[in-house]
């Protein structure tokens, strides 16, 4: 395997001593697609956010986050400000209040523009007619004088992604980019997405608290609870055999597409708080499967095939074998 | 806009034939103007020439109607101390005022605002907690205490600087810190909120994430947008220019308009008193208008004919 893009190493972040993060190891090649979900709080943004260095000043951060082989925690302000919106570009949630309401969509454009790729002035505003143009909004060369009350929230979110193109990223980290769209609106942005990903050869985190987003539109998924990665694997190894009964619990809330109708299972109980963490695994609370073992320590990641790995004590070789597909 | 324009200009002569003819009733019911003015002991035919001289035999409303129909011919009445134009008595007053708001307004803004970005920007730091304090005691401390206070230290104690009266600018140093200083602690607060809002919104955080540096992220982006509520307030204060300072003229004697609203108004002069309050809520007027118009400027989703999304 070449080296990845990005590694996340026992990343660690705590707000006021309150746990966020416990240990996120991740690796994201050139050109690949990875899914992030959970349920809100999980750390599922954060981890993007400390990566990039954009958490607040009170958030403890440790660990290691490497571009290329190049440490980003603790880097230098200026190092960080390349790499943001240059290497690394992020979408947010909800695009009419991540773009500042009193500058003209084309201004917040074209400033991304001269940061990253020095153009500006008649140049810029022509790149970014044509980033506008790219992403699908209709008569940009109108609409790169609007301002962000003028357009509605999928256009938004799309005037958010040119930003992001602005500066030729080779990775995008999309933090819930449809949550806030309508469904329509969502298959969408969804689509150019895709689409750029495909045309750019660009890197995609896509957060989601929504597994079929993530379905779609990814190559790889990684599922999180409670500040750790529980379990990794390929899309349709995921979708085909979960193996921890976290991401088990997460699938069968999901109605089938085909096949008999059933009843659509809940999980029971709630994430616990930051402060009152169990010791052992943070699922054992709600687990349908919970072993004495699993109360006394954290489970450390096991593999369960090829790129297929689970932290759960349950996972074992003879389990493994029946994981396997047929 | 024309019809923005109108509606305004509207609204604020509707506003001012209230103050007017508030102040009007409660001048008149509050006291015989021609017995305070003629003195307790006067002789009863003196007061009641007084009175047909100056109209206030008349019927409350017959008063009213020609007072108003007077100020729109702009004859403003004249004094019934000493029988002068009332607006030229008010007039000669309102440079010394300025002499006053206008130093003390700088003052304000050039204090506060800044205090209250540093505040926003340092949250929680040792700075944030100095300013803060010093909004905290100077937002709730009243300005004739702290007049009184400065006096005790600066003119008593010290002898540094007079405690009153109008001979030099050196008389005017201690009116005009006891005005900024108020007015700074309330803008700092004001500035700081206003500023932590903003700091905490989504665009805020799009804007690092584009790789824009944090000074620039405050100048161009937080500022901005900061602003919009701000002018509210710094418009208020441009309004009280003339009316701000009532009780720190009177502490330190200074012979400006707000003391001769005071003198007017425990001798019942009404005509003063009446083109005292015109002028004031016309300053105020004027200053919500302009700052109605500033927040098109400020703030593009204000502005009249925006285009609507088309999807």
């Amino acid at each position: 395997m070449t080296a990845p893009l990005v590694s996340l190493r026992d990343l660690h972040v705590s707000f006021d001593g309150q746990p966020a993060l416990r240990g996120i190891d991740l690796d994201l090649a050139r050109g690949e697609a990875l899914g992030l979900v959970g349920e809100s709080g999980c750390g599922k943004s954060v981890t993007w956010l400390a990566a990039l260095g954009l958490l607040p000043g009170k958030a403890r951060i440790t660990g290691s986050v490497t571009l290329d082989g190049q440490e980003l925690l603790g880097a230098p302000t200026s190092t960080l400000e390349r790499v943001r919106g240059g290497r690394v570009a992020m979408i947010f949630q909800d695009p009419a209040s991540s773009l500042n309401p009193v500058h003209r969509v084309g201004t917040q454009i074209t400033e991304a523009l001269a940061l990253h790729r020095g153009i500006t002035g008649a140049a810029a505003r022509a790149e970014a007619q044509r980033l506008l143009d790219l992403v699908g909004i209709p008569d940009a060369a109108r609409r790169v004088d609007a301002y962000p009350h003028e357009f509605s929230g999928g256009q938004n979110q799309r005037v958010m992604i040119a930003m992001a193109l602005a500066g030729d990223p080779e990775m995008l980290v999309a933090d819930e980019p449809t949550t806030a769209l309508d469904v329509t609106i969502q298959a969408q942005i969804l689509e150019l997405l895709r689409a750029l990903r495909r045309e750019r050869n660009m890197a995609l985190v896509l957060i989601s608290h929504d597994l079929g987003v993530v379905a779609d539109s990814c190559e790889r998924v990684a599922v999180m609870y409670a500040g750790r990665i529980v379990e990794e694997a390929p899309v349709q190894r995921l979708f085909d055999g979960p193996a921890h009964p976290y991401a088990q619990g997460l699938l069968g809330a999901l109605p089938p597409l085909d096949g008999a109708r059933r009843r659509l299972s809940a999980i029971p109980g709630g994430v616990p708080e930051p402060w009152a963490m169990p010791k052992g695994c943070a699922f054992a609370p709600r687990c349908p499967a919970r072993m004495g073992a699993c109360e006394a320590e954290m489970p450390g990641d096991i593999p369960v095939g090829p790129a297929h790995r689970a932290a759960c004590l349950r996972v074992s070789p003879a389990r493994q074998h029946a994981m396997q597909p047929a | 806009m024309l019809r923005f324009t109108a509606t305004r200009l509207l609204r604020a002569a509707i506003t001012i034939v209230m103050v007017v003819t508030f102040a009007f009733v409660v001048l008149r019911l509050s006291g015989d103007p021609a017995q305070i003015i003629m003195g307790a002991d006067a002789p009863p035919e003196a007061v009641d020439a007084f009175r047909t001289a100056w109209g206030l035999d008349e019927p409350i409303w017959v008063q009213y109607i020609s007072y108003f129909g007077a100020i729109f011919s702009g004859d403003l009445g004249r004094s019934m101390r000493d029988g002068r134009e009332a607006i030229v008595l008010v007039l000669e007053r309102i440079p010394a005022t300025l002499a006053l708001t206008v130093p003390a307004l700088v003052i304000k803004l050039a204090l506060g605002i800044p205090a209250g970005i540093l505040a926003a920007l340092y949250r929680n730091s040792a700075l944030d907690r100095a300013v803060m304090m010093f909004a905290v005691a100077g937002f709730t401390i009243p300005s004739f205490v702290l007049g009184l206070l400065l006096v005790l230290v600066f003119a008593v104690q010290l002898g540094w600087l007079p405690s009153g009266g109008q001979e030099s600018w050196r008389h005017a140093i201690l009116p005009v810190i006891t005005l900024g200083i108020g007015g700074a602690a309330a803008l700092a607060r004001f500035t700081r909120s206003a500023m932590l809002e903003v700091l905490g919104q989504p665009y805020i955080r799009t804007a690092s994430a584009k790789g824009v540096a944090w000074r620039r992220v405050v100048a161009n982006h937080a500022l901005p947008n900061a602003a919009i509520p701000t002018v509210t307030i710094i418009g208020f204060m441009f309004g009280s220019l003339i009316a701000g300072a009532v009780v720190v003229e009177s502490v330190f004697s200074w012979p400006g308009v707000g003391r001769l609203l005071v003198t007017a108004v425990s001798n019942r002069d009404l005509a003063v008193v009446q083109c005292i309050l015109l002028l004031v809520a016309m300053t105020m007027i004027t200053a919500n208008l302009v700052v109605d118009l500033l927040y098109g400027v400020l703030d593009p989703r204000l502005r009249g004919g925006a285009r609507k999304a088309e999807a």
